[in-house]
């Protein structure tokens, strides 16, 4: 589904490596929480599997999409089957929730009754049914995310990137969060979600990634946050 | 591709900016005006020169002498230089006007000013040999041979005055044409400007337009539409300057001089014959400038 050979990356503007000789597999249908301390590369990670950068050695693949050696005529057909969800949740301010959602279907093209369709039943999905009217500062921290989530998924993505979704907010919406994540992993997307927060990493018990100065230094399959912290 | 999505996109954005947006459309409607202007004058003047090519003639005007004694140029000198004309070559026609003829000729023209006829006197009429050439390009020929003989007070090349006139029509076209390409670069830099202003405004937009896969045209043509947009209006109001120039200006202007056929008027037809050019290089110059101006300076 996922996987990345002896990947290195190097900015222009720093010597140092943000990634290292990174070589990793992630299947279908697999929750893998990316941990490492600010710097660690969790977020080129996750940038080079859109294709918002390019490696700088070593390649990456995802589902059929050979990522470093695509043609930008193909990188949409890459991001139209990966969902992203950000820290500070990205919605546009001047749209309501079901607009939010339409626009990610309507700029790819989508036609006008699919969107009414579907948009909907995403939003009762993650529970937002009866919220489509209201406008984004509206909502708690929580349901913005839930929209975010809902505008990530309704294209029913294969891939479900999160980068700290869960960092605005507080530890009980943060699990509902969380729960939310889950079900969508249970529909077979494949989730892979960048974060600090501990509890959430040690109550899941999930695949946990870490990454340290750009290497991979822990892979584990039902890992915890930290060893001995 | 959803056309409906793109140009709401497009309509948000003409609002968003609607102080550049208007700027926009001034410039570009100033610009493309003045081009108009310029091409109406284009035209002028090829009318012109299509009416008078066949009736331009070279005038012998005779002394006073001749003029006074000489009523149907039988005598010398103006016998001979009749003869002496019709047999240079080049020539068409030779035609001889003694002073009566040519003071009725004049009151035929002025018959308009009354106060202009009572103050003209027969006397101050010169007798004339009218030549009209084959080529009427050809006149310095004439003049050169004609000029200064006895009984020729001067050689009257008509030619020579509508050159002069045409100078002065194509000094107008040619200042008209300059403004426009410095009203035509303000313009484009606006739109540059516009564009880029729309992009930064909309960029959180844009960038989830990418991340969820929007192709390029999808996140660039409401961009390129827009200044489209503005530039298709711009053209709508030079055409609009253009028509009000005609009523409310020019044809006062100008009225007496279209009356007596000096120069042909510009009519309406005109002004829609010139305006599809203006809504092309509208349409070319804002596309271009807006796909240059993405290319360049607006990563989306």
């Amino acid at each position: 589904m996922i996987r990345l050979e002896h990947v290195s990356k190097v900015y222009k503007t720093s010597t140092r490596p943000a990634l290292d000789d990174v070589s990793v597999e992630m299947e279908k249908g697999e929750f893998v929480f990316l941990i490492g301390p600010s710097g660690s590369g969790k977020s080129t990670f996750l940038r080079l599997l859109l294709r918002e950068e390019v490696p700088t050695r070593g390649r990456v693949y995802v589902s059929n999409f050979d990522v470093a050696k695509m043609s930008r005529r193909r990188v949409p057909r890459l991001r139209q089957s990966i969902g992203c969800v950000f820290q500070d949740f990205r919605l546009l301010p001047t749209k309501t929730v079901a607009e939010n959602v339409a626009f990610a279907l309507e700029v790819i093209g989508k036609p006008r009754n699919t969107i009414v369709k579907v948009v909907p039943e995403v939003l009762q999905l993650v529970g937002l049914d009866g919220k489509e009217d209201r406008f984004p500062t509206e909502l708690s921290g929580g349901e913005q995310q839930r929209v975010a989530i809902a505008r990530a998924f309704v294209n029913r993505p294969l891939v479900l990137i999160a980068d700290e979704p869960t960092g605005n907010l507080d530890p009980d919406t943060s699990q509902d969060i969380m729960l939310l994540l889950e079900r969508i992993n249970r529909t077979g997307t494949t989730v892979i979600m960048a974060t600090h927060d501990h509890g959430i990493v040690d109550s899941m018990r999930r695949r946990v990634v870490e990454l340290s100065y750009g290497k991979v230094v822990r892979d584990d399959a039902r890992g915890v946050y930290g060893v001995g912290r | 591709m959803r056309t409906s999505f793109v140009f709401s996109e497009v309509i948000t954005g003409l609002r968003r900016n609607v102080t550049m947006t208007i700027a926009m459309i001034l410039t570009t409607a100033i610009s493309l005006g003045l081009l108009g202007g310029g091409l109406l004058v284009v035209r002028m003047v090829d009318k012109m020169q299509a009416n008078y090519a066949g009736k331009l003639e070279v005038s012998l005007l005779l002394t006073n002498d001749v003029s006074a004694n000489d009523k149907d140029c039988t005598q010398q000198p103006c016998a001979g230089l009749r003869s002496a004309l019709e047999q240079t070559s080049g020539v068409e026609t030779v035609v001889f006007q003694n002073r009566d003829e040519g003071f009725e000729r004049f009151k035929r023209i002025f018959e308009a000013q009354p106060e202009l006829l009572k103050l003209a006197r027969p006397e101050a009429i010169p007798a004339t040999i009218r030549v009209k050439l084959e080529d009427p390009e050809r006149t310095d020929v004439i003049k050169q041979a004609f000029e200064g003989k006895p009984g020729v007070k001067a050689v009257d090349d008509q030619g020579k005055f509508l050159d002069r006139f045409f100078e002065i029509l194509n000094g107008i076209r040619d200042g008209a044409l300059i403004l426009a390409l410095i009203q035509a670069f303000a313009a484009l830099l606006l739109i540059s400007n516009t564009i880029q202003v729309s992009a930064f405004t909309r960029r959180v937009e844009v960038g989830i337009m990418r991340l969820v896969g929007a192709t390029r045209w999808y996140t660039q043509l409401p961009f390129l539409i827009e200044a489209v947009v503005a530039g298709i209006v711009g053209a709508v109001c030079a055409v609009v300057l253009l028509v009000l120039a005609k009523a409310f200006f020019l044809d006062r202007v100008t009225g007496n001089l279209t009356e007596s056929g000096i120069i042909p008027p510009t009519g309406y037809l005109d002004i829609l014959i010139v305006s599809p050019w203006l809504f092309l290089v509208a349409i070319v110059i804002s596309a271009t400038t807006g796909y240059v101006t993405l290319r360049l300076y607006v990563r989306l």
